[in-house]
């Protein structure tokens, strides 16, 4: 939480009365994370208002065994994005983990762990190639991660244009194995998303690496030349994004069992809305790695409720999606021109 | 070597030096029913689409943004257009006869007002609010392919009225018609870039926003028609594709349009940094990329190639722009790298 405190404008480090610590609530940039939190809570309980059976543990942890690897994909745009930057391939990082995994499997028979770690290392390489693009020669990152998109789902096609399924005995247990928690179940794969989760928000918030995360979004020139690592940093980034895009592609073909080129489509644009709903600027520098949660649950419950509702069709939650990330992008502007006229009244 | 068009014209030539060599008759033109038909026709005619998309890209790209919703917006107006044409079959004189449910020219002014709107919804969010380009257009393309499949129902409109592939297919003097929409479109915008000033300040807003506004240019306005003409560009396109192929497909159509374009404009020599831009170079960007995927796929290399042959030319391009990296070729890196070496030695 150090950073974040050091994130913090002026206004609310200063001391204060209490009627100006609410309007601070208001201006904060976390008020952001704060709404969608509530939002989650308004949604949920709407739900469970209208539709018999949705008010359950059960419900609440399919959110997550359904949204795993979203969250382990947004995991890692948070970072991308705290530091200023976006990463448009991990849907199809995602796509090429299933199928090269599929294919190890399927015709090399390599054993699961191995064929597991190699698929880590593959997307934490690619992932790197990226980010040393990125930083050597100071390419924009949306045309380099565009580029990285083509090409991974390119390869995918290479391997194979057709669907291959996964039927190793390890991969069929852990897909199939289930946990129980208050009556209900989740997946080894939440709990692997969780533990990811857990692992990142200590990286973003206690370690240097985190620091330097925050420092190269809030102003990248500052950051180099206070003396922080800023190349080694952003391709640090960007593997660390291409890992968690290639472990959210192992957590797919668990849910899947199945290796496809078509598999996670358009899954980098409901990252970033999970990213930018979870409360994180966009421009880089402020957000919380635990805002992803909310977000990726909050496009979930929006799935659930069109589920249960049963007469809204699919593309409503399109609809619904860009329309959060229209108020969520707009509340942040309007905070950002808020914290600037606030920053010149007290200057 | 010089001149900014030079290795887009050179890429071009080198392509189509291969198809020469490697497809037999590629070059050969033939007239059937007073149209001209070959190859090359047929890859005009492919590129018609993406070539007005990267026209309106271009100048997007010229004020420092970014357009990713051009896809969603050629998605709506597909299937805006093709859900009011529609076409009922009727008995005219007892033989069957397809006709538009309200006249074609007012279904194509709602569709193309329907890709305004789009374009103003844009223009709004990046001019006046002041969101980053490719977050505002974010919310387009994720909502706007979701409009297209509630104006469709999610299903895939067929369209029976003939007068509308006139727009994808149609043949005006021997040429197809697709080709004279866009040097229409081209050349006005081209007349427009080099007889008025207007060029001059879209480079100047691409180059440094702040102080062209000082300088008394109204940039925000600028901003949202630039927005504007290119949601339009990719709404005639959409006409375009779905006259083409004669439906309205709300999940596919346009799916990817907008990389496309990018890549189009990119390779067509426009820095991505915003300021410098070539209409032209756009336009023989959009054929490069129709004439390798003809290329691919006629030559027999499995079309699945085609994504990582693009992919690795976007690497190409990307890197001969930066100027880091031809820093590492030019003679000054040569002599810091040979230095490198005298001083570990």
């Amino acid at each position: 939480m150090k950073n974040a405190i050091q994130n913090l404008p002026k206004s609310l480090t200063l001391p204060k009365s209490a009627a100006s610590q609410t309007r601070s609530l208001f201006n904060s940039p976390y008020f952001t994370s704060v709404i969608t939190v509530a939002l989650f809570a308004i949604m949920f309980g709407l739900g469970s208002f209208s539709y018999t059976g949705f008010f359950s543990v059960q419900v609440f942890f399919n959110l997550l065994i359904d949204n795993a690897y979203l969250l382990v994909i947004g995991i890692g745009m948070t970072f991308v994005i705290l530091s200023g930057g976006i990463d448009l391939s991990v849907g199809s990082v995602l796509a090429l983990t299933t199928m090269i995994s599929a294919y190890l499997l399927e015709s090399l028979h390599w054993p699961p762990l191995f064929v597991m770690i190699c698929v880590l290392l593959i997307g934490s390489l690619f992932g790197a190639f990226m980010g040393a693009l990125i930083h050597f020669f100071k390419l924009q990152a949306f045309i380099v991660t565009l580029a990285g998109m083509f090409f991974a789902r390119g390869l995918c096609y290479l391997i194979s244009i057709n669907s291959i399924t996964i039927d190793n005995p390890l991969y069929v247990s852990l897909s199939q194995a289930r946990l129980t928690f208050f009556g209900a179940f989740i997946s080894p794969s939440v709990m692997i998303a969780l533990v990811m989760l857990g692992v990142a928000i200590y990286l973003a918030h206690y370690t240097r690496f985190g620091r330097a995360v925050y420092a190269i979004g809030g102003d990248e020139e500052s950051a180099l030349l206070m003396g922080l690592p800023v190349g080694r940093t952003k391709i640090l980034i960007y593997s660390f994004s291409g890992f968690c895009a290639s472990l959210a592609g192992i957590l797919f073909s668990l849910y899947m069992l199945s290796g496809y080129g078509l598999h996670a489509q358009g899954a980098e644009l409901d990252a970033i809305a999970a990213v930018v709903i979870g409360g994180t600027l966009l421009s880089g520098g402020y957000g919380y790695v635990a805002g992803t949660l909310s977000g990726v649950l909050i496009l979930g419950v929006i799935q659930t409720l069109i589920t249960f509702d049963g007469t809204l069709s699919s593309w409503w939650t399109k609809i619904v999606i860009g329309a959060l990330l229209f108020i969520f992008c707009l509340a942040q502007r309007l905070l950002a021109i808020g914290g600037k006229a606030r920053g010149k009244a007290t200057a | 070597m010089q001149h900014p068009l030079f290795w887009p014209t050179a890429a071009l030539a080198l392509l189509l030096l291969i198809d020469l060599i490697m497809i037999p008759g590629f070059f050969r033109l033939e007239i059937k029913d007073g149209h001209l038909y070959g190859s090359v026709i047929d890859i005009i005619n492919r590129a018609a689409p993406l070539m007005l998309v990267a026209l309106g890209m271009t100048l997007v790209i010229a004020t420092r943004g970014i357009d990713i919703s051009v896809g969603a917006v050629v998605a709506i107006s597909g299937a805006v257009a093709a859900g009011l044409i529609g076409g009922d079959m009727v008995m005219i004189n007892g033989a069957p006869e397809y006709v538009s449910k309200m006249p074609m020219v007012f279904a194509l002014l709602i569709a193309m007002g329907a890709a305004l709107l789009c374009g103003v919804w844009n223009g709004l969010l990046v001019s006046t609010l002041g969101l980053q380009p490719i977050i505002a257009t974010l919310i387009l393309m994720v909502a706007g392919r979701g409009l297209a499949q509630l104006l469709t129902d999610g299903q895939i409109i067929t369209v029976y009225y003939k007068p509308f592939f006139f727009l994808g297919s149609g043949y005006l003097f021997g040429l197809p018609f697709s080709l004279f929409i866009v040097l229409a479109v081209g050349g006005l915008l081209l007349l427009l870039m080099r007889k008025t000033a207007l060029g001059l300040f879209i480079q100047a807003v691409g180059i440094n926003p702040v102080a062209s506004r000082l300088a008394g240019i109204k940039t925000s306005a600028l901003i949202f028609f630039v927005y504007m003409f290119c949601s339009a560009c990719a709404g005639m396109a959409g006409l375009m594709i779905s006259a083409n192929i004669k439906s309205a497909d709300a999940n596919n159509a346009g799916l990817l349009m907008e990389l496309d374009a990018i890549l189009a404009v990119t390779l067509g020599g426009t820095s991505l940094a915003g300021g410098k831009f070539s209409l032209v170079g756009s336009i023989i960007g959009a054929l490069i990329i129709q004439t390798l995927t003809y290329t691919i796929y006629s030559i027999g290399v499995p079309p699945e190639v085609n994504m990582v042959v693009k992919s690795i030319v976007v690497f190409i391009v990307c890197l001969s722009q930066s100027s880091q990296f031809r820093w590492h070729f030019s003679a000054a890196g040569i002599r810091s790298f040979k230095h490198f070496f005298a001083a570990t030695k």
